[in-house]
């Protein structure tokens, strides 16, 4: 069990589609698992156990994961956006192996020893080149086949180790064998870094689904790809179908070949998904939950949710279109306090995970607990019907008087507000109540700065322990290139007086 | 049916028929030892030697299919076809039933 069992798979099975590029010149299945092997060939020869990537997307990607399983080495993609000293420290974990840098990528000086650099045109002359070298699957379902370096907004990034048998549980698991129309094609534009760039490739390969790639993402390039390719399928995060929603809007332009959209790894604006529901009303949107650690997806919300939901009188009904829809029927999903007891539907706690994709495991060790379940650090609950709601990391949750405040309550009922664009809520010091609550918020275009409203909102809607005691304008929220709000800087920036 | 019979199924273990090309792995392993052949014959570890292949058993010629899941109830024993191939797959003598293929809308 490798995970480039699922490129033999789709070669033997679908000899004739195309696997990734565009619909006239790009590569097909056995020209994909061939240029696969070549690349195994020549990762085999080197010292170290690590392919490492650090770039964006580009056809070196499959190429170096699939390469990498089939030579027993472990995938290491790694972003090209950190700083040098971050990116130093992060080699110098990844070394001995193979690197290769994409072409903007700049390289710290010295380079940490053991690194040997291969340049992407290098590899993808390589591979081309070789005669095919007929490698056998090597690794064992329990090698490790990606290390995925977790975005760290709250501290030093860790290296989440993933295994060859977690992801192709993960892919046989959720995904039909060549399910996919011939005509379908999904636009990757989330990094090769983010899981979810890791997992499309995965499961477009075994549903036979054409790759088409953004080497990185800017909301023109990827509509104005999405239509040259006629793309059909697509993933972004929650800043991306922001900035998407806004071209669309200014420019009057449409996606016409667009039927599938799937969003997720983060919070989504009520707003924005609203109007993509407007301007895109022929597509299937799915909201999904998953985590670097759980080999991506989770729990989703299908597209028969969204539009009933969508359409729906009852309240609890409605308020399902914010929710991350239900476990996928091979995972299960628990809620527990503090104390580690399970709770009953609507009670608030930890998200805990159990199922063969979920990993749950560093490069300093294993974080799941003996029976298998997983502690998310994710805060939420579970509904009657068993719907789950997210409300933030648990690291977030802010502290005022003993209670327990979740910003992502408070920045649920903000975001309703129409002179809010934007929204971090943050708990910093307060001599009298040990946290008190701050609102961050991007006011809507030509909206006015009105603090005292904004309070007198949330008071109206909940309790008063959670109104904000200070509310303070910014022309925009800091992110990482993934959609992952840095409350931290958010935290540093408020923390002096106010 | 002794022990020695038996396959051991790991889960995520590879097997190949020994007279025809269908090819399986192991996605969930059985609750007990069971055999497992495929026309007729037992399944083989995967990348072993290449024997001259027998003949498969004329009433277990249904055939497997590359990418389908193939489970036995009673045993809990669940398969994907990894190549596919002319013999049927049975498990303690019982042809192993096709699942209904996944519903779930793509996520990523």
């Amino acid at each position: 069990m490798n995970i480039a069992l699922l490129l033999e798979m789709a070669a033997d099975g679908a000899g004739d589609r195309v696997a990734v590029g565009s619909r006239s010149g790009g590569t097909r299945y056995p020209e994909l698992l061939r240029l696969a092997r070549n690349t195994a060939g020549r990762l085999a020869l080197q010292q170290g156990e690590r392919a490492a990537l650090l770039d964006g997307n580009s056809p070196a990607v499959p190429l170096l994961l699939f390469g990498a399983a089939l030579a027993g080495r472990q995938f290491a993609p790694v972003s090209y956006r950190l700083a040098s000293t971050q990116l130093r420290a992060v080699l110098g974990r990844l070394a001995p192996g193979v690197l290769v840098p994409g072409m903007h990528a700049v390289l710290p000086r010295p380079l940490p020893d053991g690194l040997t650099v291969w340049r992407r045109s290098q590899l993808l002359a390589a591979a081309h080149r070789s005669a095919d070298g007929g490698m056998l699957s090597q690794a064992d379902p329990d090698d490790v086949a990606v290390l995925l370096f977790t975005s760290g907004t709250s501290g030093e990034p860790k290296a989440a180790v993933l295994r060859h048998r977690q992801l192709v549980a993960y892919i046989i698991g959720s995904v039909e064998f060549l399910a996919a129309d011939p005509g379908e094609a999904t636009l990757v534009s989330v990094p090769p870094y983010h899981v979810a760039g890791i997992s499309a490739i995965l499961s477009s390969v075994y549903a036979g689904r054409r790759i088409v790639q953004l080497e990185a993402f800017d909301a023109e390039s990827w509509v104005r790809l999405a239509n040259d390719e006629r793309v059909t399928h697509a993933m972004v995060v929650p800043t991306m179908l922001t900035r998407i929603v806004d071209y669309l809007v200014a420019s009057g332009e449409r996606i016409p070949s667009l039927r599938h959209l799937s969003y997720g790894g983060g919070q989504m604006p009520a707003r924005t998904i609203e109007t993509a529901l407007e301007l895109l009303p022929r597509v299937d949107f799915v909201n999904a939950y998953g985590l670097t650690e759980t080999s991506s997806t989770i729990a989703l919300l299908d597209p028969a949710d969204h539009r009933t939901f969508a359409s729906s009188d009852d309240p609890a009904e409605r308020r399902r279109l914010g929710s991350v829809g239900r476990p996928l029927p091979t995972v299960q999903i628990e809620i527990r306090d503090p104390d580690g007891a399970s709770v009953r539907p609507g009670v608030f706690g930890e998200v805990f995970v159990r199922g063969e994709q979920v990993a749950g495991e560093y490069l300093d060790g294993s974080r799941r607990k003996r029976d298998g379940w997983f502690a998310t650090r994710d805060g939420g609950y579970l509904d009657e019907a068993g719907y789950l709601f997210l409300h933030g990391r648990l690291d977030d949750v802010i502290v005022r008087g003993g209670e327990n405040l979740s910003p992502g309550e408070i920045e649920d009922v903000l975001l309703a507000h129409p002179a809010v664009r934007d929204v971090a809520v943050i708990g910093l010091p307060d001599a009298e109540w040990g946290e008190q609550v701050v609102a961050v918020v991007v006011p809507a275009d030509g909206a006015p700065a009105d603090g005292p409203a904004l309070q007198h909102w949330v008071r109206d809607r909940l309790r008063s322990s959670r109104t904000p005691s200070r509310v303070e304008f910014v022309p925009a929220l800091p992110y990482n290139e993934t959609g992952k709000l840095l409350r931290r800087r958010l935290r540093d920036q408020f923390s002096g007086p106010g | 049916m002794s022990s020695a019979d038996a396959t051991d199924l790991k889960p995520g273990s590879r097997w190949r028929s020994a007279v025809c090309d269908s090819e399986v792995i192991v996605v969930r392993a059985p609750a007990a030892p069971v055999l497992l052949c495929i026309g007729g014959a037992p399944a083989l570890a995967a990348g072993g030697d290449r024997s001259a292949p027998g003949a498969a058993d004329p009433a277990l010629t249904g055939g497997t299919l590359l990418g389908k899941r193939y489970a036995d109830e009673e045993s809990g024993l669940e398969l994907l076809c990894t190549r596919s191939g002319a013999g049927t797959i049975t498990v303690a003598g019982r042809p192993a039933t096709i699942m209904s293929p996944r519903k779930l809308p793509a996520s990523d």
